[in-house]
């Protein structure tokens, strides 16, 4: 399939008509780099050490790791779907807050969120204490489910990842236009009906988009399982690289994960088949909404409110009580260091991961090929690969790099300059975007799909470029799913640890530094302070990106 | 001539001038890569700067990562002094060539020769014991003295202890396997799991408290994770600590099984003057308190003043094996631990 619009419109670009091609291509290979370097170790040879795992662990890496993934791809899809479902169509109490309100876990980490419960429900907890204490009961004699567990660690997660399904659904719904779903109507479909048959398959890329987001967070979560003491494949592949000091099994590890992750993407791609989604006219007006009475309204409140005070409020209150009672000592000056340097790596991390991704979407778009296809998936691939085995990916060429560097000056001027790329905060945005660019590049590729095709042939038939049809016409059109791509980056920045532990450069510390080290130290209480704070920093601009989403539907005021 | 003269004084100055501020930055400097997440760590390098006005620039991080990073920098890192808190990674430090020899006859002098390493390559500041933590009214502390009582079966459903993902449990197996052989080191962690009281979770205060709450007898811990919560300002956890007693392992055999925070100066150090006074400074008594006040550590140095707590325990018996020892059989440790199910 050729594009139309690439081999029809007159160019008035002087460059050859596959600029675009070459941009996508390296973009996706730069990005790529630390994945490829990971990749290569599959072909070095291990001694026996996969025999040991084999016979041992791997098992439970699998079947782990399996549970985590159905469960939390399961959970993620019913409550982010649903909700927003409900938010967008449906009138009811409370309906206005739960719009912004729903977002809200998306702020919490996920080893936050397990340090908050587990405080809160283990055997020498509060809760369980008050139990004994008021029941008379002791060890043994009651069954209490334990939070340090498969399921925990499944249901916590699941809390605090829906968001991106939720976040991607709403922004579908809000896109869809009325036309079809009145058609929907017209043809005699329910309320129920029109959302099965109608409104989920449109939405059905940017859902997917979502859960792939949940499940691949799930896939290289480390902190919560970690704590828990569950072992998946990404704290194997921790305990292989860092503890056992294999390094090539571990990586080999590292590839199984990935290809778990492709296959799924595949098979996903597979079964949507040949079909595509395209909205065909551009008239929008007020959704209709269902307005919900007695106790069906009084559900869909509840249904709305549960995910938010568990995921959200429950875990910050929590926090905030443990803050008060024995809070981080180094409150204050230092504090505001940790919480600038996070925002000033978070902020950057967005804007230069939602312009790469919008170049690669649309010149993916523009040349829908096989190499830019599979360029695309590679690129978006760092997403599913544990934060500390990127990091390494990015340390080994990149000192290279540097070494290069220092023995030409050393040659030519005598002098060491030290790691210039490697020693830097650069370093630090770039592993991001590796990280991260899946999840911007997934809104957007989600979204722009929804362009219809024709909009770029009217826009090329009228004298517009490439890059100008890009600009003027899919740009303003697209504006909510890029903002809403950067909140996604910069709260995934904000909570990112294991990458930026390794990568930091010398004095330079994040509130999730500083937290996770006052936790890895067993001090809670303190740790408290700036779990806190990140969800703080991380709350305004979601509720500006629910703002934005609102304003950005077209038809709306 | 005079325009002349204007232009390139200052431009030689400003080259000149470039140069010595590099120079002058270089030589008041010290980067230190730490695997310690200590707060009284900032009180430590804060009185070496007052005592020398060197700079200290940290980069803390997991032990493992930090050497990793090492490694690959080479001759090109900015690192002068690397600091752990585990004798079994100051091993795989040297394994993989990152310290460089030092020879100071000031830590010769201060340090015990088993906390420095025989060519200098790393030096041992602060010790930490991993205890036994018994609910006194539950077992008698006669019936618990050692590591290897641990796996008695009349102990079943009593045992509380963390994954063996920690590095902790890692070199305490390590020195069973020094002690006692694969074979039967292998046989004492199948006998502790089958005493575990619950799924190995959480860190060592968590051992600690399961203890004090009664949702095990037994429980084991590094020391200072004790004395934390002893000194605690937060009622609760004095309480807890009230709830338990320390047992010092092996007192009548080999003695407890005892870890070390070392550093060493790292090979090609930007800065190695600077490097080789800061681990001076560290067997200091100014520093050596701040590890026993700050931490709670045992420090190196015995002269040194130590925390109220840690006093009153006197003296007691240490395990001396050679502490590379416990590097050296980490990986087999793993193994074991991944072979009896301890997760």
């Amino acid at each position: 399939m050729t594009s139309p619009a690439s081999s029809r419109a007159p160019s008035r670009l002087s460059l050859p008509f596959n600029v675009w091609n070459a941009l996508t291509l390296g973009i996706a290979l730069i990005v790529a780099l630390p994945v490829i370097v990971v990749l290569a170790h599959l072909f070095m040879p291990t001694e026996g050490i996969w025999q040991h795992l084999g016979s041992t662990v791997l098992p439970r890496y699998l079947v782990n790791t399996l549970f985590l993934v159905v469960t939390v791809g399961l959970g993620t899809f019913v409550i982010g779907t649903g909700t927003a479902w409900l938010v967008v169509m449906c009138r009811f109490p409370g309906r206005r807050l739960f719009e912004w309100g729903l977002l809200l876990p998306l702020a919490v980490p996920t080893y936050v969120i397990a340090y908050a419960y587990t405080d809160f429900l283990q055997f020498a907890g509060p809760v369980q204490t008050w139990l004994r204490e008021s029941l008379g009961w002791s060890a043994g004699d009651y069954v209490f489910p334990d939070i340090r567990s498969l399921w925990g660690a499944a249901t916590l997660i699941t809390l605090v990842l829906y968001p991106y399904v939720y976040m991607l659904a709403r922004a579908a719904f809000l896109e869809q236009s009325v036309c079809v779903l009145d058609v929907g109507r017209t043809l005699g479909r329910g309320p129920w009906r029109l959302f099965t048959s109608v409104a989920l398959p449109l939405a059905r890329p940017a859902i997917v988009g979502g859960v792939s987001l949940a499940l691949m967070e799930t896939l290289n979560e480390f902190g919560a399982v970690q704590y828990f003491g569950v072992d998946t494949f990404t704290t194997g592949i921790y305990r292989t690289w860092f503890g056992m000091g294999e390094q090539v099994a571990a990586a080999q590890l590292a590839a199984c994960l990935l290809a778990f992750v492709i296959a799924l993407v595949l098979l996903e791609r597979a079964s949507r088949g040949k079909r595509r989604y395209f909205h065909t006219t551009g008239r929008y007006q007020h959704l209709p909404e269902f307005a919900l009475h007695g106790w069906r309204a009084w559900a869909a409140t509840l249904a709305c409110l549960a995910p938010v005070l568990l995921g959200f409020l429950i875990p910050s209150g929590l926090l905030g009580y443990l803050s008060v009672q024995g809070g981080d000592a180094l409150f204050g000056s230092a504090f505001l260091g940790f919480a600038g340097n996070s925002l000033l790596l978070a902020s950057l991390a967005a804007v230069v991961a939602v312009s790469l991704a919008l170049l690669l979407s649309y010149g993916a778009r523009l040349h829908p090929g096989k190499v830019t296809r599979v360029a695309t998936r590679v690129a978006a691939m760092g997403y599913a690969v544990p934060g500390s085995v990127v990091a390494v990916g990015i340390l080994i060429p990149f000192v290279w790099m540097d070494h290069q560097i220092n023995d030409f000056m050393k040659g030519q001027f005598g002098v060491v300059v030290g790691l210039l790329l490697s020693g830097s905060a650069f370093i630090l945005v770039y592993a991001y975007l590796v990280r991260f660019l899946a999840v911007s590049f997934n809104a957007i590729e989600a979204s722009l799909g929804k362009v219809t095709p024709s909009m770029d042939a009217a826009s090329r038939t009228l004298g517009q470029t490439a890059g100008g049809t890009l600009r003027k016409v899919h740009t303003p059109i697209m504006r909510g799913s890029l903002i809403a791509a950067g909140i996604l980056v910069f709260v995934d920045v904000m909570k990112e640890l294991p990458a930026t532990v390794i990568l930091r450069p010398f004095n330079f510390d994040t509130l999730a530094i500083r937290a996770h080290s006052l936790a890895a130290d067993e001090r809670l209480a303190e740790a408290s302070t700036s779990s806190l704070a990140i969800v703080a920093v991380g709350i305004l601009p979601v509720i500006l990106l629910s703002i934005a989403m609102r304003r950005s539907r077209p038809g709306s005021r | 001539m005079p325009l002349n003269r204007r232009l390139t004084v200052p431009l030689a100055a400003l080259v000149a001038g470039s140069a010595m501020a590099s120079q002058a930055a270089a030589a008041e400097e010290l980067n230190v890569y730490s695997a310690r997440h200590y707060d009284s760590d900032e009180a430590l390098y804060a009185a070496f700067t007052e005592q020398t006005g060197v700079e200290v620039n940290v980069l803390e991080g997991d032990s493992d990562q930090l050497i990793q990073r090492l490694k690959l920098e080479g001759e090109a890192s900015p690192a002068d002094v690397m600091i752990t808190v585990d004798a079994g990674r100051l091993w795989r430090g040297e394994q993989e060539d990152i310290f460089a020899s030092v020879d100071s006859e000031v830590l010769d002098e201060r340090l015990p020769d088993y906390m420095r390493h025989p060519e200098g390559k790393w030096f041992g500041f602060s010790q930490r014991v991993r205890a036994i933590f018994i609910d006194p009214t539950e077992v008698d502390a006669d019936e618990i003295t050692s590591y290897e009582d641990l796996a008695d079966p009349k102990f079943e459903g009593q045992v509380c202890i963390r994954s063996s993902n920690n590095i902790y449990n890692q070199s305490l197996l390590a020195s069973l396997i020094a002690h006692h052989g694969e074979e039967e080191a292998e046989a004492w962690a199948k006998g502790v799991v089958d005493n575990f009281a619950r799924d190995p979770e959480g860190g060592d205060t968590d051992q600690i408290r399961g203890v004090a709450s009664g949702e095990c007898n037994i429980a084991l811990a590094n020391h200072y994770y004790y004395v934390r919560l002893v000194n605690s300002d937060q009622e609760a956890d004095r309480e807890a600590a009230e709830k338990v007693e320390i047992v010092f392992p092996n007192q009548d055999g080999r003695g407890a099984h005892v870890n070390v925070g070392g550093a060493g100066m790292v090979k090609g150090a930007p800065n190695e003057e600077n490097a080789v006074r800061f681990l001076e400074f560290l067997a200091s008594d100014e520093a050596q308190a701040l590890f026993a006040t700050g931490n709670y550590e045992f420090p190196a140095v015995e002269s040194a003043e130590t925390d109220g707590v840690i006093a009153s325990w006197g003296d007691f018996k240490k395990d001396d094996l050679n502490v590379s020892v416990l590097g050296e059989n980490n990986p087999e440790a793993i193994r074991i631990f991944d072979r009896v199910g301890w997760r």
